[in-house]
């Protein structure tokens, strides 16, 4: 038997292309997605053990609980003193003690740079060792900082910046804009400035003062004399340390932390992309199955013969099977061989929209060999398992009969049914999460598990649906192009399980695209609408250090910058009343006005004097409070030196949810003692017009720190809704890999079709349809079982995204079902052309079909 | 019953075929094969006319290439007036829509079709309605009235083979081809298939040209022209199924006329 699958695999070749070529994309993703996941994790641990190498202790800086965290003021237990005793311990090699702050980089042209997470922004202090460099940060040009004037920056932000060597630097911390002058440039590994952070380095006193206090580090890194043991060196290193405010760890203890976090980065990418090669490789089995379905009718009298001659059904079901792993076993070779080609691609790519990984060699695991064949074969005999079953089946009195019957006509009667059911199933969960009112990740869960099951049920019901989409689809092409578009209807409704097949093929991926569209569309609306409703300010300026907070004098100066009409200060602290606890903000009520849209429900803005607060519907109800309550609360930050402090407040007003204010709203007077750092939170400004610009304005009047971020009405909106564009297209991405693998499914159906219908299509150009009007009938059936998949995939995606609005959108009050037509017309539109280019192919094998050969075919 | 002398028939005008020196060889060097040597023929208008022949002998291919459906090596073919030899593939086309009726012997129609979108396909094709009252004729004289509405799948293999035949005749074309039509039917569907294309040549004023290796079917023709080693060795007028019988006998005991 083993001959015989050898031999029809061999024998098929041109028909089992496209099967092949599903298998092997399918297989590709797999094998490239766990490739690169190793390749990932391999590099980063790499990056790591550079990173910790010659670390065999490192001392950490813990402050006890309430001591002073200001920077500059910071008294650690790591001074200088504890550096020299650890110095003096026999096994102890290199000791570096280190200080680490965050610092924020203007460019030459003045703009902020670096990363809007202010944690990649990092500064550190440069300790020149016995030749005059620090190892750490490996010297590209010039030299390091010694001077309090002095500072180096890492190679790649200089040269983001602007700046060389000699020039001007201007950057702050958390005051205001400091300048020094950049000595040098260095190099650097660490993936937070790789992936789009800035690097600064001063010298150690300079950073002392900025970011620890004269004479304290946050860490000492302590290197092992050779043949020194880490455990003893810590033990020793231990026991010089003060009770309090230091940590020790050995390098082996940080390298299996470093370890753990990688793993877990990694792996979460993996599963992520791995989820994605499922779902194509689930749509390559609606080609593997189509396939082996036709090969098998094809065969109908050589597999009767044989069964004539005396193999079992058993041995012919194998046959069939041996044959799907063969298949599977050359494309999943040759997949995993594309795979490394994703695998190499990958990284610069996932870089490029500054992700940062560090580059490193291929890593491929045996195991992830075997994983990628394994799925490619059992993924391919799988989907010959129902197929092969029809093989069983053939009588060995087939093998006789002289005329070609045709196959009997299955019902699809328990198919529908079976169909109905399971689609009825899915409906359920999402049916009854959509009553919610609240959910949390088990409802998304059993929402997804849902919608899951409704498309299992929607692929069975395919066939069945086919008749009346495909009909009126076919009905449009028959008014257009005459008979051959009658032709074409009628022939993608001859098979409906290979045209339901090939459409459902293209419908999965279309479903979660559109989906996902919907989904994320009709979020972004509600967040905008939710930060437009509660926001009437033009523009907004915080702060994007680690440490937030605008100085109090920030006020009077954005008050004078030109073009500001109202200018609002908040400040929030978090307040804890009864049951409820929330944010509190302090606001200028006078200027508040202006800026916000606050609907109260009882008392007004206005009403809101020293001492008292107004409360939102939610926290009212949370706390418990009603208009002209006494309510006793704490307020402030539990972590502050002094603790939470105990509050009173009389409630005068209740407003609606608005997101400018949050919880609560009291005087700026109350409030901003509590504020961290008593600062201000936020400013927000009204514009006298709106036509101009303010920004460039308003940045000079805060003499252009580089920790301020200004943002207009379009800037606010797009942060708070967050960078979903990018998400979307990356989804989109993956999921076009399932869109191609459907597209070779359309192909290969098509390819069927023509093949199976020589004799047919030779009678009709006989009887004088012309090689145009071949080409037209195939390329029109191509575009109306693609027709049927988008309805299908359109369809289910828009249903789907409007069942779970309620899990889509999360906690936005805001949100309801949004149909971006354009974009949808975009897939509608993206899936008949995929028809007409699938079609060009078997089109063009059709119209140069030998008439006479086309008639006498078998 | 009179035997005809094997003399080639003068191309005239009445004719709704001809050929002259029609050559067509397959292959070459070693594995050259003439399948037709320089045949000179002419098929009569409102005329009924079988080819016969043992296998090998040509007749199939001489019909292609009659038809246009093959090209020649030499010599000409003309439907009517116009010579094949100078027509594209799109003029040989619509020479088939428009002037050439088929019947094969399988695999006449589309399965997908009714037999009625079946008989009008080539005037769908050719985005033409139908001539309605000869549409009538047709479907009556070959008996489909009822059976319009039924799928081939639904219909006997004679009855199938009417349609191809209603099909043919529904163009109203200078001629049909018919090759091997009675080749897939029991004897008694094979002789109403028959006895409806004779019908139609007489009562309906059509040409056809048969290719049949049954001496019973090419006794319903008017006349029957045989082939041997791809030329024309004889011809009978008027046949019975005797005299065809009679002379392809004559083929099988090796005697020749040369």
């Amino acid at each position: 038997m083993l001959r015989t699958a050898l031999r029809n695999v061999l024998a098929h070749k041109a028909r089992l292309i496209m099967t092949a070529l599903a298998v092997m994309f399918g297989v590709a993703f797999v094998s490239g997605t766990l490739v690169f996941g190793d390749t990932v994790g391999g590099a980063l641990r790499g990056a790591s053990a550079k990173n910790l190498d010659g670390v065999a202790v490192a001392v950490g800086h813990e402050p006890p609980a309430g001591a002073e965290t200001e920077p500059g003021k910071t008294r650690t237990a790591l001074d200088d003193a504890l550096a020299a005793k650890i110095r003096g311990l026999p096994g102890a090699g290199s000791v570096r003690p280190s200080v680490n702050g965050h610092a924020a980089l203007a460019a030459k042209d003045g703009k902020p740079l670096g990363a809007d997470t202010p944690w990649q922004n990092l500064a550190a202090n440069y300790v020149s060792g016995k030749d005059g460099g620090d190892p750490r940060y490996p010297l590209a040009r010039g030299r390091g900082p010694a001077a309090v004037g002095e500072l180096a920056l890492d190679a790649k932000t200089a040269e983001k910046a602007g700046y060389r060597i000699g020039d001007t630097v201007r950057f702050a911390t958390t005051g205001p804009t400091l300048t020094k002058k950049l000595v040098g440039l260095v190099g650097t590994d660490d993936p937070r400035v790789t992936a789009g952070g800035t690097l600064a380095l001063f010298d150690t006193a300079t950073a002392q003062r900025m970011f620890v206090s004269p004479g304290h580090y946050d860490e000492i890194v302590v290197g092992a004399r050779p043949g020194t043991d880490q455990t003893r060196l810590a033990a020793d290193v231990r026991a010089l340390l003060p009770q309090q405010g230091a940590t020790v760890s050995t390098g082996a203890e940080l390298a299996r932390e470093q370890a753990a976090v990688t793993e877990q980065s990694t792996k979460a990418l993996t599963q992520a992309l791995l989820v994605f090669a499922g779902i194509a490789l689930f749509v390559g089995v609606f080609i593997i199955a189509n396939t082996f379905t036709m090969l098998i009718a094809q065969r109908t009298r050589e597999i009767a013969l044989l069964r004539a001659v005396g193999a079992s059904r058993r041995q012919v079901v194998r046959s069939v099977l041996i044959e799907a792993a063969l298949l599977g076993l050359g494309a999943s070779a040759a997949g995993f061989v594309l795979g490394l080609g994703i695998a190499t691609a990958l990284p610069p790519l996932v870089n490029s929209a500054g992700a940062g990984l560090p580059s490193g060699p291929l890593v491929i695991s045996p195991g992830t060999v075997f994983a990628a064949l394994l799925v490619g074969v059992v993924v391919t005999v799988l989907a010959a398992w129902l197929p092969s079953r029809k093989a069983a089946r053939i009588a060995p009195v087939e093998a006789m009969s002289s005329v070609d019957a045709p196959p009997a006509v299955r019902g699809l009667v328990l198919r529908n049914v079976l169909g109905t059911l399971t689609a009825a199933l899915g409906l359920l969960p999402m049916g009854y999460v959509a009553t919610l009112a609240k959910t949390d990740e088990a409802d998304l869960l059993a929402a997804l598990f849902g919608a899951g099951l409704f498309m299992l049920g929607l692929i069975m019901l395919a066939p069945l649906l086919s008749r009346p989409v495909v009909g009126l689809a076919g009905r449009v092409t028959a008014a257009v192009f005459g008979v051959s578009g009658k032709l074409a209807k009628e022939n993608a409704l001859r098979n409906p399980r290979r045209t339901a097949a090939t459409a459902s093929a293209l419908m999965i991926g279309l479903c979660l695209i559109t989906g996902l569209t919907v989904s994320v569309n009709s979020a972004q609306r509600a967040v905008a609408a939710e930060v437009t409703a509660g926001n009437a300010a033009d523009y907004r300026i915080t702060n994007s250090s680690m440490d937030g907070g605008l100085p109090t004098d920030t006020l009077a100066k954005v008050e004078q910058a030109p073009g500001v009409a109202t200018a609002a200060p908040l400040a929030s602290a978090p307040l804890e009343i009864g049951s409820g606890f929330g944010i509190v903000n302090g606001a200028g009520i006078k200027s508040l006005a202006p800026v916000t849209d606050l609907h109260f429900t009882r008392g007004s803005l206005g009403a809101i004097g020293p001492g008292e607060l107004a409360v939102s519907q939610e926290f009212a109800k949370s706390a418990g409070l009603a208009v002209g309550d006494t309510a006793k609360g704490r307020i402030g930050s539990s972590f502050a030196p002094g603790g939470a402090e105990p509050v009173t407040f009389k409630v005068v007003g209740i407003y609606e949810p608005n997101r400018t204010v949050g919880d609560a709203l009291g005087t700026l007077t109350d409030v901003l003692p509590h504020a961290t750092g008593k600062k201000l939170d936020t400013v927000l400004i009204k514009a006298t017009s709106a036509d101009r610009d303010l920004t460039s304005g308003l940045r000079t009047a805060l003499d252009n720190s580089p920790l301020l971020k200004v943002q207009d009405r379009d800037q606010i909106i797009a942060a708070e809704s967050g960078d979903v564009d990018t998400v979307l297209n990356m989804m989109y991405g993956l999921l076009g890999m399932s869109v191609l693998i459907a597209v070779l499914g359309v192909i290969n159906t098509l390819a069927m079709s023509v093949f199976e219908r020589t004799r047919e299509i030779g009678m009709l150009r006989a009887i004088g349809l012309d090689r145009a009007g071949v080409r037209r009938m195939v390329r029109l059936e191509s575009i109306v079982i693609c027709a049927f998949g988008a309805v299908l995939g359109i369809g289910s995606g828009v249903f789907l995204a409007w069942l779970n609005s309620g899990v889509a959108g999360g906690n936005l009050d805001a949100y309801e079902t949004v149909l971006p037509w354009l974009r949808l017309t975009v897939f509608a539109v993206l899936a008949l052309a995929i028809g007409l280019l699938a079609a060009i192919w078997p089109a063009r094998r059709a119209a140069r079909l030998n008439v006479l050969a086309a008639i006498n075919a078998q | 019953m009179s035997y005809a002398p094997a003399r080639p028939a003068a191309p005239t005008g009445t004719a709704a075929a001809s050929a002259t020196g029609l050559t067509k060889v397959y292959g070459s060097g070693e594995t050259r094969v003439v399948a037709l040597d320089a045949v000179d023929v002419a098929f009569e208008r409102g005329r009924f006319t079988a080819i016969m022949g043992p296998s090998g002998s040509g007749k199939s291919t001489l019909m292609h290439c009659m038809a246009g459906l093959d090209t020649v090596s030499a010599g000409s073919a003309r439907i009517g007036e116009v010579e094949l030899a100078r027509l594209g593939d799109r003029e040989l086309t619509r020479l088939r829509r428009d002037k050439i009726g088929f019947v094969f012997q399988a695999f006449n129609l589309l399965p997908t079709l009714t037999a009625y979108e079946n008989i009008t396909l080539p005037a769908a094709i050719a985005g033409r309605t139908h001539d309605r009252a000869w549409f009538e004729r047709v479907v009556h004289a070959v008996g489909l009235a009822d059976r319009l509405g039924h799928r081939p799948a639904q219909l006997s293999g004679g009855q199938q083979q009417r349609v191809a035949v209603a099909r043919a005749l529904a163009s109203r074309p200078e001629i049909i081809f018919a090759d091997e039509p009675t080749g897939n039917l029991d004897s008694r569907s094979g002789a109403e298939l028959l006895g409806f294309l004779r019908e139609s040549v007489h009562s309906l004023e059509q040409t056809v040209v048969m290719v049949t290796h049954d001496p019973v079917a090419a006794a319903y023709a008017d006349r029957v022209i045989f082939l041997a080693d791809g030329r024309i060795v004889d011809e009978v007028q008027a046949p019975s199924a005797e005299a065809v019988l009679d002379r392809m006998r004559r083929f099988e005991t090796g005697e020749r006329i040369s």
